[in-house]
């Protein structure tokens, strides 16, 4: 049986891959990557399909060992990776043998969640059509949760892994900036805040609070007032309050006015707090790489803007492919 | 009885950035919005448009999650429009093909008592627990006649979500009938597994442990949600509820709730359920009436 052998699971480590689409209207989210680009790469480095299985880790990453010939590669958060104790490179693809042994142990010192993809990718078995692991309801991943000391995972057949050595040059890293500006088109219920706290709202600094993981993002910084109005059949009293509807993925609720919530890849489906914006896809890889503490600042775009980060995105990993021959 | 007579505004379409398309049909709820989500996200399945990944009917609006490299989000819209403006009204004699199904429910239970009385910062109430502060503001004398409304007539499923298979649920009285609570000021980081809740004007069985923003007002012994599939209402499909189905969660007491849970844990529960016919415009004209004869075939 070929597999990873998990010394430590670190502090959140889950088997993640693009993504489980098509069951939102059970209130199944998609899961997957947080950091899509990062994942991609991870895979395009060690030959994989970039949709395949890899691990995310959350600021302190596990330490694995190999039981055969692979070739592995870690992105995403600036942390220090060692192999057999003596450090290497992320964005790299690193040849392993049997019985080599990879830690992503330290915390990070850039960003917040690194992952590792491995030849063959993790072999998990599929669940409506994913591997991602959805730990709230024990879907999917690795027992549908996250990793503990001890774990043995499974991995596909490495056959197709390509060469060690290639590596991704800095410019196509992703960008880990103090304060990252994370691009919103408002909208959705943003008529239920009034003009001036939907200004504040863009022009606050909000700072990310312990309550941050794939789930979603509690923010603090400001407070925003609702609109008077008196409330429609169904809402609930609270100026807050909507009659519950769909919630997009990325979409930003604001309970109280004071502790927004970015929604992310395991969020709820739907509810009863008026959204008032949604950050755009790509840039939910950017608030993946966020952590407890952090500031950031919603800049807003439109649809327009959305779909042109979108294709840029799909031409930096283009090149990305074509560096790497994939 | 004076029929409920609602006239829906013009749809609101709005950009969940570049991949979802949300549109309100109302702010408020009725079951003529819930009834126009349901029609119109019938009929955009129906055209199997390519780049379309999902589909997601709301209690009065709907979600389209869109993979916009292969369909333009505006191209979405304007279909929809489209589908909008060829009238999809419900007509009186349409009939839905639906289940009634027997939901027990165990009351101001001591699990989600002990819950919210953790959560007392986060609530517009502070001195009271959630049942003695929903009977307050919706004029009940105290929390057993509440609890009696609450049991007594049936609900209609509007929309499947938040986490998988979690039914919201209104109740299916005119509006001066409905008892209508607020969400928690901020919401709860922890809910019990099977508590009943209810926020807005809608009822709900939370199907996993986990945040949640209602109210909190008892807990079910039988789960909505089983990903393990062991029990036989689950053979098919990991969630219970279904858009439609028609629940009526009937107040137990804690004999009742035990020897409910022991079925559960042995695998053996089954809900009770019946077929019906549901005619929407039936309903509208005399809700009491139909109420009553759905109760009886559940319970006959």
């Amino acid at each position: 049986m070929k597999e990873l052998i998990v010394h430590t699971g670190g502090l959140s480590t889950t088997v993640q891959d693009a993504g489980r689409d098509g069951h939102y209207a059970l209130g199944i989210p998609p899961s997957g990557a947080m950091d899509q680009y990062s994942l991609r790469v991870a895979n395009l480095l060690v030959g994989n399909d970039e949709r395949a299985a890899a691990l995310e880790a959350t600021y302190i990453g596990p330490r694995v060992e190999f039981t055969d010939d692979r070739v592995c590669a870690v992105t995403g958060a600036d942390v220090p990776v060692s192999l057999n104790g003596d450090p290497v490179e992320s964005w790299r693809a690193l040849p392993v043998r049997a019985g080599d042994v990879l830690s992503i142990f330290s915390p990070v010192t850039g960003g917040a969640r690194p992952y590792l993809a491995v030849s063959g990718g993790i072999g998990v078995p599929e669940y409506l059509g994913s591997r991602s692991t959805y730990t709230l309801t024990g879907i999917g991943g690795f027992e549908g949760r996250k990793l503990a000391d001890g774990d043995r995972l499974p991995l596909g057949d490495a056959a197709g892994a390509r060469a060690a050595g290639r590596e991704v040059p800095e410019e196509l890293h992703p960008a880990l900036p103090e304060m990252p500006e994370i691009r919103t088109v408002i909208g959705l219920c943003s008529y239920r805040l009034t003009s001036a706290a939907l200004d504040s709202f863009l022009g606050t600094p909000w700072r990310v609070t312990k309550d941050a993981d794939r789930i979603g993002y509690r923010i603090r910084g400001g407070s925003l007032d609702f609109v008077e109005r008196e409330q429609p059949h169904g809402a609930g009293s609270d100026p807050a309050n909507v009659v519950d509807l769909g919630y997009p993925v990325g979409s930003i609720q604001v309970p109280g006015g004071d502790e927004p919530i970015v929604l992310l890849n395991d969020a709820v489906t739907g509810g009863g707090y008026a959204t008032v914006g949604t950050v755009i896809s790509v840039d939910r890889d950017r608030m993946a790489q966020t952590k407890t503490g952090d500031h950031i600042q919603f800049v807003r775009t439109d649809l327009e803007g959305a779909l042109a980060a979108r294709r840029e995105r799909s031409e930096r990993l283009q090149r990305v492919r074509e560096l790497l021959g994939a | 009885m004076v029929p409920t007579e609602v006239t829906l505004p013009q749809a609101r379409y709005e950009f969940g950035a570049d991949e979802y398309v949300f549109v309100e049909i109302d702010q408020a709820m009725s079951l003529e919005a819930n009834f126009k989500a349901m029609a119109i996200t019938s009929a955009l399945r129906e055209k199997k448009i390519d780049g379309v990944v999902d589909i997601c009917p709301s209690n009065a609006s709907y979600m389209i999650r869109v993979d916009p490299d292969r369909l333009h989000p505006m191209d979405l819209v304007n279909e929809l429009r489209a589908i909008e403006e060829a009238g999809t009204g419900l007509s009186a004699d349409q009939a839905l093909a639906t289940r009634v199904v027997d939901v027990p429910v165990l009351y101001n239970d001591p699990w989600t008592r002990e819950t919210l009385l953790r959560f007392r910062d986060r609530h517009q109430d502070p001195d009271a627990t959630d049942l003695e502060y929903a009977a307050r503001i919706n004029g009940f004398d105290g929390v057993e006649p509440l609890i009696t409304a609450l049991s007594g007539a049936p609900y209609i499923v509007t929309m499947i979500g938040f986490v998988p298979g979690l039914p919201f649920s209104y109740q299916m009285v005119p509006r001066d009938r409905q008892i209508e609570v607020p969400k928690y000021v901020r919401p709860r980081t922890d809910t019990p597994e099977r508590s009943f809740g209810y926020g807005g004007a809608f009822a709900v069985v939370y199907p996993v442990r986990g945040a949640g923003g209602y109210q909190l007002f008892g807990i079910a012994p039988a789960p909505v949600f089983d990903l393990s599939q062991r029990l036989p209402d689950f053979a098919s499909g990991i969630v219970f509820p279904r858009p439609g189905d028609i629940l009526r969660y009937r107040a137990i007491d804690m004999t009742e709730y035990e020897e409910l849970r022991a079925e559960v844990e042995a695998g053996t529960f089954e809900y009770r359920t019946r077929d019906v016919e549901f005619r929407p415009s039936e309903f509208l004209n005399d809700p009491d009436a139909v109420n009553r004869d759905l109760l009886e075939v559940l319970y006959q």
